[in-house]
């Protein structure tokens, strides 16, 4: 089997997704190659063939040049498996291909199982087996599912590539993340509100439950997109990264993009009325309990 | 201005989850059915252009079982001018380049000038439909979107990339944009626009209709993922729970100290 890696590359920086796909390349046993629109000054720690496009010439983000450029090497490399990060930029990309290889696309690959791949449904309280039809198919890895134990080592053989600039968006800039206020990479605790807490008036619960503990509170997407807590506050993929002593998520049912964000932490409470909410994979201890009773209480005594 | 939103029925995410008779997919009886919240956005920003802009017309399009009408009437009551339901009584077997052919087909030769997806369905979670749908149409598509505009036939918009950074990206119309979390602030129907989106026009185009193409992605099997972690599940009396889970926090960890 033979797979075509598609690196991503940022705003002056390779991403480290780059190890995550030459890794799930080697948990398949398969053959690889890989592309990269980027720069030479920032090749990918990767022995084998590298496909190299300056990102100067096809643009920080284009996915009709990008695209094309991807095309071109599939067309000499004929692989079964094209492989991007299941990020903005590879989710972005992946059914543009799809579409342009007749292939089938599958999302977000968790876990190999022999050969077969499988992925997370219904808020990863499932897992699907599935079978790409197709003779070449399109994959995107969920971010974490296949870091390697090791720092990857070795040096490309690099092939350039040139890019013939087209195209119907247009790339405007980067704007970035708004200033925080808080730094919640620096507590040592940190309660978390989810949806779970159903109104903005139980943040205060929370609050005084992070009080009690010495920490800070944090909140879980929705909680932000609803303003009830500031975006400085958001832990996830699209928010902090976190890695407390403590991490107490109240209401918060454990969303890939929030456990990116907090799975590293050293001591996880998780305190929620379903007993099988995802959160309870990386939880140390799930406490099945309406945060409305349980966090006024636990604050209380821990204060007394 | 040409409008069409496209929403899926989905199940509530905190139901319980049974895998169903053959084993491919969840059981659908016994659960709470809602819009996909990524699609709440979509409607939301739709209307919100149909208001702006005079001579507009909102199609709101699902596929899915004679049920998944329930939740476009919320979508026709948030201001939809009207419904198209591509009945399908097992759209959960058909892939998403199956579900993006069956839009494709449907809006073809009928002139949208702007189409709304969500970025992504909680059930499938494939992030495929939208792009999938415009690549068939060969329009432009713009997706992850947590800020829109349109104005004299371009969209400005904002995608969200990791992190918190956004890139400011642009294109013409026609096209297609994928909405994520937080693009604006979904409105709740009122009961008057309930009443009303009940007289709204509700079409129904059964699926075969529209040549719907074969999966290219099956699903051999479902199944809830097995337990890795040896974390404990206590439950009890809140009371109790509390002095529980204190007298854990001082064994395990050092914030107690
Ligand atoms: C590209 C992308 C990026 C994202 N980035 C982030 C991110 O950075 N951070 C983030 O958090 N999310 C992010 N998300 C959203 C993420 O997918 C989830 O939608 C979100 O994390 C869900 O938040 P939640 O757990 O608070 O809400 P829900 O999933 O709605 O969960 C609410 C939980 O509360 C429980 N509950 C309800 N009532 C009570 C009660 N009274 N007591 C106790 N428990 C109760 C429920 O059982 C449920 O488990 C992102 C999504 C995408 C697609
Ligand atoms: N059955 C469906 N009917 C209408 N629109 C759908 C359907 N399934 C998916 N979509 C649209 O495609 C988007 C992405 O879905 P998915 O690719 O399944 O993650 C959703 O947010 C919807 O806007």
């Amino acid at each position: 089997m033979k797979v075509l890696l598609i690196a991503e590359y940022r705003d002056g920086k390779l991403l480290a997704s780059s190890s995550e796909l030459s890794n799930f390349a080697q948990t398949l046993n398969a053959e690889s190659a890989m592309l990269l629109i980027g720069t030479e000054a920032a090749l990918p720690a990767y022995d084998g063939t590298l496909y190299l496009a300056d990102i100067a010439q096809a643009g920080e983000f284009n996915p009709s040049v990008h695209k094309q450029l991807i095309l071109d090497v599939i067309a000499k490399e004929q692989p079964q498996l094209v492989v991007l990060p299941h990020s903005s930029y590879g989710w972005d990309l992946a059914p543009r291909l799809a579409i342009a290889l007749n292939a089938a696309q599958v999302s977000e690959v968790v876990e190999v199982k022999e050969g077969e791949l499988i992925i997370p449904a219904c808020n990863s309280k499932l897992r699907r087996r599935v079978k790409p039809e197709t003779e070449i198919s399109v994959v995107t890895l969920q971010a974490g599912a296949f870091t390697p134990s090791e720092e990857p080592s070795g040096s490309p053989t690099v092939i350039k590539l040139e890019a013939t600039p087209n195209g119907d968006i247009q790339f405007n800039g980067y704007e970035a993340a708004e200033e925080t206020d808080v730094d919640l990479s620096k507590a040592e605790v940190i309660v978390s509100a989810g949806r779970g807490i159903g109104k903005p008036e139980n943040l205060e619960i929370i609050e005084a439950l992070a009080k009690a503990l010495g920490g800070e509170y944090g909140a879980s997407r929705p909680v932000v997109d609803a303003e009830w807590a500031e975006h400085s506050r958001q832990v996830g993929t699209t928010g902090q990264t976190v890695s407390p002593k403590l991490y107490v998520a109240c209401g918060i049912s454990g969303a890939i993009q929030h456990l990116a964000g907090m799975k590293k932490s050293e001591f996880i409470l998780a305190i929620n009325t379903d007993k099988d909410a995802p959160i309870g994979e990386v939880a140390d201890v799930l406490a099945v309990a309406d945060l409305k009773q349980l966090v006024p209480i636990l604050t209380e005594k821990l204060s007394a | 201005m040409k409008l069409l939103v496209c929403i899926k029925q989905v199940p509530d995410m905190e139901s319980k989850f049974k895998v169903n008779a053959s084993g491919n997919w969840y059981d659908m009886a016994d659960l709470a059915w809602r819009m996909n919240e990524y699609d709440e956005y979509a409607v939301e920003q739709a209307v919100q252009l149909r208001q702006q802009v005079a001579d507009s017309d909102l199609t709101v399009l699902c596929i899915g079982r004679d049920q998944v009408k329930e939740t476009m009437k919320k979508a026709l009551a948030m201001g939809c001018d009207r419904g198209v339901h591509i009945l399908d009584e097992a759209s959960e077997q058909k892939d998403s380049y199956a579900i993006a052919t069956l839009i494709a087909n449907f809006a073809r030769d009928k002139g949208f000038d702007l189409i709304f997806t969500g970025l992504q369905s909680q059930d499938r979670g494939s992030a495929q439909v939208g792009v999938m749908v415009a690549e068939l149409l060969g329009l432009p598509s713009l997706t992850t979107l947590v800020d829109f505009s349109c104005a004299d036939g371009v969209v400005n918009a904002k995608r969200e990339l990791e992190g918190g950074t956004k890139a400011k990206v642009s294109c013409s119309l026609p096209a297609l944009v994928t909405c994520q979390l937080g693009l604006n602030t979904p409105r709740y129907p009122t009961l008057p626009n309930i009443m009303k989106a009940k007289r709204k026009e509700l079409l129904t185009i059964p699926a075969a209709e529209l040549s719907p193409p074969e999966a290219r992605l099956k699903t051999l099997s479902m199944a809830p993922p097995e337990k890795k972690g040896g974390g404990l599940i206590l439950e009890g009396e809140p009371a109790e729970l509390a002095d529980k889970l204190i007298q854990i926090l001082k064994e395990k960890t050092t914030v107690l100290a």
